[in-house]
């Protein structure tokens, strides 16, 4: 089997939280993996001990930060969060970091994250989509090449376009505003796109789209009328990854949005926070859990697409 | 820029965006009705246009750039390569991104794989691989964040008797074992160790979410008939499961291998790659930024993009070869 270009099935390794599973009722027969049968009755104890022993090594960091970011400034730098379990608990930490009338408020750069996110997950998306469908069913000259050539920018690491795309925005003066983030964003994430979608798109029989070529549909007909509507999950599963990567971005917001909190996202003012209040706690705390919590949100709710995005698109990173 | 400027713009964008598709799409179908056979171009046109501008030229720009001095005027031919691989401190980038790359991979693939196979079949497997799969939605600075905190050292003189408690976990627990805390994140070369282990942390929901697919995808006929040929656990993990889920292995080590190679976000957060923590594309970014070498800051890109090059061939190559099969 493979992983690339081959979405798998895998309705049933993420069900979405609720969907079951984790209840532990299990009422339904759960069909039984022979290997995890064997290995049950040999070593259950060993793997559940070891499992036990990897969740909570994974859970504890996050879990530390966030008793922390609940905690009075005084207190953090006094004891450790492992003392702390039963409180005494605070809202301070947030109300300073989302205070607007606070200098160090990180306000700002919540909604220019929203602002830089939206465009820049909406355009590649509907771009590569455009351009998938036509690499997938249309003849013209030049495709096979063009297709080629996509698929191999995948491998130009963003660092190696940084700076002469930085000049050609100062050039256009677009350079430290939002037209430039969007740009760079769409651009860098076209090539996986492309990829993933036309990947997703073969997978429609030829037959449906020949039946309505038959019928007189023209390619801008068939694009909105069937290709968007069968290509929701596919178009679901990139979307959420690219958001992921554009709301989480560091390098390309330092590189075209500067630092000021007219531009900036979140990733940005947090990092400046390290360098300049690198032992405050109270406030990197908390500003961390601000920026996490959409993208925690968002996975948590679009787990499954989420998964099937990343089964499909394996080959980036 | 208030919020609702800001929106607004967000707005604008998203309505200048819609209404170019939307006169394009427009063209196209004037075109088809007419009878024009061949309208791919105005669909894949503007992804092209993209392309070009925002990555094949400034691509090559950049390698051209590696040849020039720190401002651009002279040329200078390879000396900048020459530089980085005979330079003291370009060497330990070097080393430090070779230690990346060889250590978070197998790490990681190694715990999600372990997990996988742990909760395969268990109570409550979704629930417990969520767990393990939340760093995923974090970005690196969260993390990098999150393991400082971790790290966190406060003063320690083994002479004195009360000395500041720690609010480092990590330091806490040495002081439990009855070890000196120590600081992670400057002690070299150790300090790199700490750093690859947000990586991994990262990337380990990744691999197990990745191979745990792989796991399930083995024919059930296949464990069974091993089952009743009297093979034990470990034996069946090294004869079936390994072999069977060979490919995804490689896609996953691979692709995690990949992002070590880019690994910025980490280093730039926690230690602003100082303390001889610095990697290739934290290094680039120290040159072209704030050093204003922007000639070797463009080596740096181009060696970044050579690295890549062979591990994504030699992924393709492994697929290829299973597909034959």
């Amino acid at each position: 089997m493979t992983v690339i270009g081959q979405p798998l099935d895998i309705s049933g390794v993420q069900p979405a939280p609720g969907a079951g599973g984790s209840g532990g009722s299990g009422g339904s027969p759960r069909r039984e993996p022979v290997a995890a049968a064997a290995r049950r009755r040999l070593s259950r104890p060993w793997a559940t001990l070891t499992a036990i022993v990897l969740a909570a090594l994974w859970t504890l960091p996050t879990f530390g930060l966030l008793v922390t970011s609940f905690r009075d400034s005084q207190a953090i730098n006094t004891s450790g969060w492992w003392t702390a379990l039963t409180g005494p608990f605070t809202l301070d930490n947030y109300r300073q970091v989302l205070d607007t009338s606070n200098t160090q408020s990180l306000a700002p750069f919540v909604v220019n994250s929203l602002v830089i996110t939206v465009p820049s997950v909406v355009l590649p998306v509907f771009l590569a989509t455009l351009a998938a469908y036509a690499f997938a069913w249309m003849r013209f000259r030049g495709r096979d090449i063009l297709f080629v050539a996509v698929f191999a920018l995948q491998v130009v690491p963003i660092q190696v376009t940084l700076i002469p795309l930085l000049q050609l925005f100062v050039g256009l003066k677009v350079a430290g505003s939002f037209w430039a983030v969007w740009l760079a964003h769409t651009a860098f994430g076209l090539p996986l796109a492309v990829f993933l979608l036309h990947n997703f798109m073969r997978e429609i029989p030829g037959d449906i789209i020949e039946a309505a070529r038959v019928d007189g549909a023209g390619h801008v007909t068939i694009f909105f009328r069937l290709m968007l509507p069968m290509l929701k999950p596919a178009l679901a599963a990139f979307g959420i990854y690219q958001f992921l990567w554009v709301w989480n971005d560091l390098l390309v917001a330092l590189t075209f949005a500067g630092s000021s909190n007219s531009v900036a996202p979140m990733t940005v003012a947090l990092y400046n926070m390290t360098g300049t209040r690198g032992s405050q706690w109270y406030l990197l705390s908390a500003g961390a859990f601000v920026s996490i919590l959409v993208p925690m949100v968002v996975f948590l709710s679009l787990q499954k697409y989420f998964v099937r995005g990343l089964l499909a698109g394996s080959i980036k990173g | 820029m208030n919020v609702a400027d800001k929106l607004l713009v967000m707005v604008a964008a998203l309505l200048i965006f819609a209404v170019i598709i939307g006169l394009v799409l427009f063209v196209v179908a004037l075109l088809e009705k007419r009878g024009a056979r061949s309208v791919g171009w105005f669909f894949v046109g503007p992804t092209v246009l993209l392309l070009v501008v925002g990555l094949a030229y400034p691509a090559v720009r950049t390698v051209v750039r590696s040849l020039y001095n720190a401002a651009g005027t002279a040329f200078i031919g390879i000396s900048n390569y020459t530089t980085i691989f005979t330079s003291g401190d370009m060497l330990v980038v070097l080393r430090n991104t070779v230690l990346w790359v060889v250590i978070a991979p197998f790490v990681a693939t190694a715990v999600g794989l372990l997990y996988a196979l742990v909760v395969d079949g268990a109570r409550g497997e979704a629930a417990a691989k969520s767990l393990i799969f939340l760093p995923m939605a974090i970005s690196f600075v969260g993390a990098g964040i999150i393991w400082k905190f971790m790290y966190e050292y406060k003063y320690f003189d083994p002479t004195l008797a009360n000395n500041p408690r720690q609010i480092g976990l990590l330091n806490q627990v040495l002081v439990w074992l009855g070890l000196p805390p120590q600081q992670f994140l400057l002690n070299q070369p150790w300090n790199n160790m700490f750093l690859i282990m947000v990586m991994i942390w990262i990337q380990a929901g990744f691999a197990m979410t990745i191979l745990s697919a792989a796991i399930k995808a083995i024919p059930l006929e296949t464990t069974e008939a091993a089952r009743l040929d009297g093979v034990n656990a470990v034996q069946l993990f090294r004869f079936i499961t390994v072999p069977s889920i060979r490919p995804t292995l490689v896609v996953v080590l691979t692709t995690i291998a990949i992002g070590c190679l880019k690994v910025f976000d980490i280093v730039r957060t926690m230690t602003g790659g100082l303390y001889g923590t610095s990697v290739v594309a934290n290094e680039f970014y120290t040159q072209s930024f704030t050093a204003g070498n922007q000639g070797l800051g463009a080596a740096l890109a181009v060696i970044l993009f050579v690295l890549v090059i062979p591990i994504i061939v030699y992924n393709i190559r492994q697929l290829r070869r299973a597909e034959a099969r």
